[in-house]
């Protein structure tokens, strides 16, 4: 499994792509897939990281969701916000086509 | 595990024996490094003996005793690993085997029709494959660009043959 | 062009049928991801940053009309309304549902293409010269042996399995325009004394982190061996091609490995069997077959200077722009090979519309017999354009922003779609690309500096071919950070090189002005008529290097 997270990392979230369509999604406090960062569950510290990404599991086994992993996120007033260059864009769409992707489709997307 | 042989699910007849195994009285499977060690006593054997070859032996090692073994196994330790299409393809088109050479290890369905092309007759699958899935895979494809080990005609015969049909009829 | 026969068809078919089930079995669970994976690769689909991503095979590049107005509707019901065209002269889709696959290659289907071993440990996509049957000093048209390799190579039971991915090119022309000697089979066509056409043969080339020029391993295969031949070489790569580690299952690494020496030596050993037993044995009517689908097209008898042409280009100095760079040679009096730049100011470079798709294709079927070509530069070619209608083809393409004049000009880049589309990256390339197009923009500038290709690539898998770009920008992950490192020299033409280095990388903010500085370097010390990869061979790395990174 796929892991995009600084050793160390303080936060973390998990993110995957539904097994249907491929579009990215995050796992929500209550084990549902959002495609929205700002709906993602996020872990303080290794154990709970790893529990969550446990979380994930189920849906994989369901074939709901493919490659479910833990990346880096950033608590701040404004939302979550993904901590690596990778993920932001992950969560926004492409930085070259501001009109396809999440940005153009959804609110609380971040830059 | 299963075994297909010429598209039949049959009892295995083989039993593969380890290297410290005594051998079994009846058809024994063994290493290449067995069959090294122990050859003349295993060449003067009555009863069936195959050879297992893994990823890396290729069956040139023991192309000198292919007239004693009724089995060549060869082994997929991955899928991802297709070295044994090739070993099979010379184990028929080289050497002329004509015993069974039998896929063993990582075999998948979605693999099925390319080692019979290549000239498995013998497939060792997982438990969960049915006569109607083995049929489905092994016929997903009715027509071949390019010669094989099972001889079946290629796209490229089958247009000379309209070509000649066409000329004979023109 | 080729065109399928009941065989073609009925292969493509059932493999759409096969995949369908696949697909459905997949989501029913029936299927763990770990099995469908190298399923879903060998029939194209990749899970990108996004989304799942297609990859639609265009052999050896050429299409008609009504495949690339296919592509545009596919583009349309099933995607977001565009296309990417490839370094390998393919086309992605970067949204489509894996649900909606089956049903989108069985529309493909019907206009006999499909998205067959675009990836995988497979034999890829044959490519080739975007000027076949046109170029002046064309030995024979590449695409009739390009096709008879498809079709071998097609399903090919023994080599579905390789240790890597396996790419072959070739080339019709001395010139070399489809990059062979950085492939891992690439063909030259040559003919002999006697006039008789046969094949060089290159082996172990490649791009990636190791790259690596081809080995020349024969000087003449006769056409009737060719396919004796190239299942010598995979069989010997199948068996001996390390699967230990999957950054040295190239062919190229074999090769580096035994040695060009060796490799050679296997290779002619298994021929030689191959050619006994002569089932590859390649029968003149069938290439005959082959070949009379893609003899020249009705050309007229034309002068060769066209009044109309001349009258336009004094009447209209873009479009006198235009004709001098987008417009090569044709072998044919009257007649002039077109290419449509996919690079405008700013644009996603090979970025392509659905719109843009169905004008090319009018344009395509009223003044280019029907066909076009996608350039492994990511552009496309029209190559039987009459000089009098030039004019009105510039006119038509320009209503739909596809008469940028630029090609072979610095702002004609190669970018991978990097970070801002691909899972495997490390770094955008497209967004560099775009802010050095619109730099350079200047139509006077770009002709002044002249040809400069400029390949970028977001990740050391180099999709976008930096190592062989008379200027690279590989992007790499400092830390967390976007940085940039430049190589210089490096070529993919027939005097192929790998670029070297020329120092530390620079950041997203820095490279842009070091790519000017690296262009005025050029610019102070060339000599008449020196492009600047001549430049380059002539000076060295060194006065790059010092201007780059004199001290601020």
């Amino acid at each position: 499994m796929a892991q995009h997270t600084r050793k160390g990392a303080q936060f973390q979230a998990v993110t995957a792509n539904r097994l249907a369509d491929g579009i990215v999604v995050y796992l929500t406090a209550d084990a549902q897939w959002s495609e929205s960062l700002q709906d993602a569950a996020v872990a303080e510290g290794k154990e709970a990281a790893e529990a969550l990404l446990a979380k994930a599991t189920p849906a994989v086994e369901d074939n709901l969701v493919v490659e479910p992993y833990l990346f880096e996120v950033v608590r701040e007033d404004s939302g979550i916000r993904a901590a690596s260059v990778r993920e932001t864009i992950r969560q926004a769409g492409p930085t070259v086509r501001l009109d396809l992707g999440k940005q153009a489709e959804l609110s609380g997307v971040h830059s | 595990m299963q075994l297909i042989k010429n598209g039949s699910f049959i009892e295995d007849q083989f039993v593969t024996v380890g290297d410290d195994e005594a051998l079994p009285e009846g058809a024994a499977i063994v290493s290449l490094e067995r069959w090294q060690a122990e050859r003349e006593t295993l060449r003067a054997r009555n009863a069936p003996v195959g050879v297992r070859l893994k990823s890396g032996q290729e069956p040139s090692v023991i192309a000198q005793d292919l007239d004693k073994l009724a089995v060549v196994a060869l082994e997929f330790p991955a899928y991802r690993n297709g070295r044994a299409y090739s070993y099979a393809r010379l184990l028929r088109e080289r050497y002329g085997f004509k015993g069974e050479v039998r896929a063993v290890g990582n075999v998948l369905r979605d693999q099925f029709q390319f080692m019979i092309r290549c000239g498995f007759d013998a497939l060792e699958v997982a438990d969960n494959i049915t006569p109607e899935i083995f049929a489905e895979c092994a016929g997903f494809f009715t027509a071949f660009y390019q010669p094989a080990a099972d001889g079946k005609p290629t796209v490229l015969s089958l247009r000379q043959r309209l070509a000649a049909r066409a000329q004979a009829a023109g | 062009m080729y065109r399928y026969d009941e065989f073609d068809q009925q292969i493509v078919n059932e493999r759409v049928a096969q995949f369908r089930g696949q697909v459905a079995r997949r989501l029913s669970g029936e299927l763990t991801e770990d099995e469908f994976k190298p399923l879903r690769l060998m029939n194209g689909v990749y899970l990108q940053l996004h989304a799942y991503m297609l990859r639609i095979a265009i052999p050896y590049g050429t299409l008609s009309s009504r495949q690339l107005r296919m592509l545009a509707h596919l583009g349309r019901k099933y995607d977001r309304g565009y296309g990417h065209f490839t370094t390998r002269q393919n086309l992605q889709f970067n949204w489509p549902a894996l649900k909606d696959m089956p049903d989108l290659l069985a529309e493909l289907a019907t206009v006999e293409m499909h998205a067959i071993q675009t990836s995988g440990n497979c034999i890829r996509n044959v490519t080739s010269d975007q000027y076949a049957g046109a170029a002046k000093n064309e030995i024979e048209d590449p695409r009739i042996v390009s096709e008879i390799i498809r079709q071998w190579s097609t399903f090919h039971p023994e080599f579905s399995f390789l240790p890597r991915k396996f790419k072959i090119a070739v080339s019709g022309t001395p010139d070399d325009r489809a990059a062979i000697r950085v492939h891992d089979i690439g063909i030259q066509i040559v003919q002999d004394a006697k006039g008789n056409i046969g094949y060089e043969v290159y082996v172990g080339g490649g791009l990636g982190r190791t790259p690596m020029i081809g080995k020349k391993l024969t000087d003449f295969v006769p056409k009737e061996d060719l396919l004796a031949y190239l299942e010598a070489v995979m069989r010997v790569y199948n068996m001996y091609g390390r699967r230990d580690n999957m950054y040295k299952s190239r062919i190229k690494i074999l090769v580096h490995e035994i040695g060009a020496e060796e490799m050679k030596r296997q290779v002619d050993a298994e021929f030689a069997e191959l050619k006994k037993a002569g089932t590859l044995h390649l029968p003149l009517e069938e290439v005959a077959r082959i070949e009379a689908y893609f003899r020249p097209p009705a050309f007229e008898d034309l002068p060769n200077e066209s009044t109309e042409l001349n009258k336009a280009v004094l009447a209209d100095p873009d479009f006198a722009n235009w004709v001098k760079s987008n417009i090569a040679e044709h072998k044919v009096p009257g007649y002039a090979i077109v290419n449509i730049s996919l690079k405008p100011i700013g644009g996603v470079p090979g970025d392509c519309t659905s719109d843009q798709m169905d004008a090319v294709a009018d344009i395509a079927e009223k003044y280019s017999f029907d066909e076009l070509r996608v350039t492994h530069e990511q552009n496309l070619t029209l190559a039987h354009v009459r000089k009098k209608d030039l004019h009105a083809v510039y006119e038509a393409l320009k209503k739909h922003d596809l008469a940028t004049a630029n090609i072979n000009l610095i702002t004609d880049q190669i970018a991978c779609p990097g970070l801002d589309y691909c899972a495997l990256a490390n770094a955008r390339s497209i967004p560099i690309a775009q802010r050095i197009s619109e730099r350079f923009a200047d139509i006077a500038r770009q002709h002044e500096i002249g040809e400069l290709k400029i390949n970028n690539s977001g990740c050391i898998n180099a999709c976008g071919h930096h190592h062989v770009g008379h200027i690279g920008i590989l992007g790499v992950d400092k830390k967390g950070v976007e940085y940039y490192q430049v190589t210089l020299g490096g070529a993919a033409d027939e005097k192929t090189a790998i670029g070297e280095i020329v120092g530390p990388a620079f950041t997203e903010g820095e490279i842009v002005d070091a790519i000017e500085k690296i262009v005025n370097t050029y610019l102070g010390i060339r000599t008449e008529g020196e492009r600047f990869i001549d430049t380059y061979r002539r000076v060295g790395i060194e006065p790059f290097k010092e201007n780059l990174y004199a001290a601020h």
